[in-house]
């Protein structure tokens, strides 16, 4: 009886939490098969016929308003979208778990300051850093390149992978790596076939969250690359029209642009299961 | 010379200085017990041996050959850590097999290997499991396995029989010798059980604070401690260490102390000293209180199955330690002590031994 109430409750109280976070994606998943008319009408009206026409006018680039056909670049964008957060964390990965595993095992000169200094990129509000960016990026000639966004997307996510991922290393237990390296395997493999496989969890979390930064980031593509180089953050400006702010595409627009980073998640999601470690050394 | 040489080992962690100069000789098929209590730098010393001990210095020789400075890979040796250390996304199978996988070997060499090794510690049946589906004895005998699969010409086992239950430890210590010596490796074993020593050790060597007390047959280091700390250390209940009353005769010493007399051979004291006599629990005689010898007064009673330990107290109020066989005495009656089987003379000022007494047994007269 009381444990049937108390199961009640907490469904309810989930129920409740779940309406509350997912009723904007929701909203915005109806909004997209809706007509422009159909979502500006006031009050709201549930029951609409469902169009697909956000969905083919994004899909074809054409986009029909009032005032004419315009020319969107929708699928470009999220291409870019695609291809600048891939590779960012990919060089993100590269480069920050080898210096991830330094910071945990090794103790050298400066190494605390440097590991700092990493992070504290991303206390500084990027408009900050985003105007002497830019003219050194001109000076260079890595403006309006995907090089030179891959190479400031590491602001955003190499901080991030190295910090998680060094507390993963730290929590392995270095006498683990050591019985490999006794057992006679080389550092490189100990390191491959042991430190890594055992931070494999925090290696997904810290990946997956750097994917995320990366795909929602919207201001250093804004200022140094141009159309053909912007994201989907960016992109979705095109939306806002002189003949009015096309809603339906935008809500379309941000299904889509949800569907990559969401695929990654569920195929991430079997990383992040913790435990791996467990039973590994006595305790 | 074949088997294990190190000498002058130095470990220092910031301002402690964990290991202060360890010399060490184990030759191949020996088995040496490194004994002493916890911090004394055991686990430390295996490390520097292994090369997984960056601030190590001095010099490790196997078969000859000074490996100071090659990285833990290549150096021949296996070793089983304290806290097993097992790889925990690989099987037991695998986790046994890898110091042969980075000796290059072939798949059914390998596979013979495993078996056998797993075979003789009793995991075979457990090979396809994860370490944390093995119980800490199964994960102790996986890592041991691990140490001996590719019959390195060194052993270090760090405490193997630490979390081991009681029956499979007391099997372990009747069939590790023999199969530690079938190896023909030179094996240093860490314990800090007095009785495991005892049981494997061709020679003990005691370590405390970072320094190497004793290095001895166990027997040896049982009925003649080099020093008070090990006479301590070694033994359980431990040496009774009583102040002693001296007097010479001739060339020979007798000390007295709660009733019992010792004799010294080629001993000379100088001056009217108080020192200490070392008696092992079960080196003191007891007798019942009709017989006129030291009265003592049976303060507590410990049974260990097949024989007590007793706490006694003097009419000097001198507190020992007896041992017995037969039934507990009731605590608060009265025994008499006839005298030591065997006792040890230490210098309270160094710590020192100066002296083992003879085998005759004195009785007060």
């Amino acid at each position: 009886m009381r444990e049937s109430t108390i199961r009640i409750l907490r469904g309810s109280a989930l129920a409740l939490i779940l309406l509350f976070f997912l009723f904007p994606i929701l909203w915005i998943l109806l909004m997209s098969f809706q007509t422009n008319a159909d979502i500006l009408r006031i009050p709201p009206r549930l029951g609409f016929t469902p169009t697909l026409s956000n969905y083919v006018a994004l899909l074809s680039g054409k986009l029909a308003t009032s005032s004419g056909t315009l020319d969107i670049t929708f699928l470009r964008n999220l291409g870019n979208s695609l291809l600048l957060s891939v590779a960012s964390v990919a060089a993100s990965l590269v480069l920050g778990v080898p210096a991830a595993y330094a910071f945990a095992r090794y103790r050298f000169r400066l190494g605390e300051s440097i590991a700092f200094t990493l992070l504290s990129f991303r206390f500084a509000p990027p408009l900050l850093v985003l105007l002497p960016l830019s003219l050194y990026f001109q000076i260079l000639g890595l403006t309006d390149t995907y090089g030179g966004l891959i190479w400031v997307y590491q602001l955003i996510t190499l901080p991030l992978i190295l910090w998680i991922v060094r507390g993963y290393f730290e929590d392995t237990s270095p006498d683990i790596e050591h019985a490999y390296r006794v057992d006679g395997h080389s550092w490189w493999r100990t390191f491959t076939r042991i430190a890594v496989p055992l931070a494999r969890p925090g290696i997904a979390a810290a990946g997956l969250l750097a994917f995320i930064f990366a795909w929602n980031n919207f201001v250093f593509a804004l200022v140094l690359a141009s159309a053909d180089k912007q994201p989907v953050t960016v992109g979705a400006l095109a939306f806002v029209t002189a003949a009015g702010i096309q809603y339906g595409q935008i809500a379309a627009a941000i299904v889509l642009s949800i569907l990559p980073t969401l695929a990654l998640a569920l195929y991430a999601q079997r990383w992040l299961v913790e435990g791996l470690s467990l039973g590994a050394v006595k305790g | 010379m074949n088997g294990l040489e190190v000498s002058g080992i130095r470990v220092r962690f910031g301002h402690t200085e964990v290991l202060r100069g360890i010399d060490c000789r184990v030759a191949a098929g020996e088995t040496v017990v490194l004994f002493g209590p916890s911090g004394a730098g055991k686990t430390t010393l295996l490390r520097a041996i292994a090369g997984v001990e960056p601030a190590a210095s001095g010099v490790v020789r196997i078969d000859g050959q000074d490996v100071q400075d090659l990285g833990p890979e290549h150096r021949p040796l296996g070793m089983a850590f304290q806290n097993f250390s097992l790889y925990p996304h690989l099987s037991a199978y695998e986790n046994i097999a890898s110091p042969l996988r980075a000796r290059r070997l072939r798949m059914p060499e390998i596979e013979t290997k495993v078996r056998r090794v797993a075979d003789l510690l009793r995991i075979d049946h457990v090979l396809g499991h994860l370490p944390r589906e093995l119980s800490n004895g199964q994960k102790q005998r996986t890592a041991l396995a691990r140490a001996l699969v590719a019959e390195p010409p060194v052993l270090l086992l760090d405490d193997p029989l630490r979390n081991v239950d009681a029956k499979l430890r007391y099997e372990m210590r009747l069939e590790l010798p023999p199969l530690l010596r079938k190896t023909g490796a030179a094996v240093i074993f860490v314990t800090q059980d007095f009785r495991e020593a005892m049981a494997l050790a061709d020679r003990v060597v005691v370590l405390r604070e970072g320094l190497v007390l004793q290095d001895a047959p166990a027997e040896e280091v049982y009925g003649a401690p080099a020093t008070v700390p090990v006479a301590q250390l070694f033994g359980d209940p431990p040496m009774n260490l009583l102040s002693a009353r001296l007097v010479q005769e001739g060339n020979r010493v007798r000390a007295e102390a709660a009733g019992m007399v010792s004799g010294f051979p080629d001993l000379n004291i100088t001056r009217l000293e108080t020192l200490l006599l070392g008696v092992r629990p079960e080196d003191v005689l007891i007798a019942s209180p009709a017989s006129g010898k030291a009265h003592a007064e049976i303060l507590a009673v410990t049974p260990l199955h097949e024989r007590c330990v007793l706490l006694l107290r003097t009419a000097d109020g001198t507190e020992l330690v007896a041992s017995m066989a037969g039934a507990a005495p009731i605590p608060g009656t009265f025994v008499s002590i006839a005298g030591a089987r065997h006792a040890v003379l230490f210098d309270p000022a160094s710590g020192r031994r100066l002296a083992v007494s003879d085998a005759r047994t004195e009785m007060v007269a």
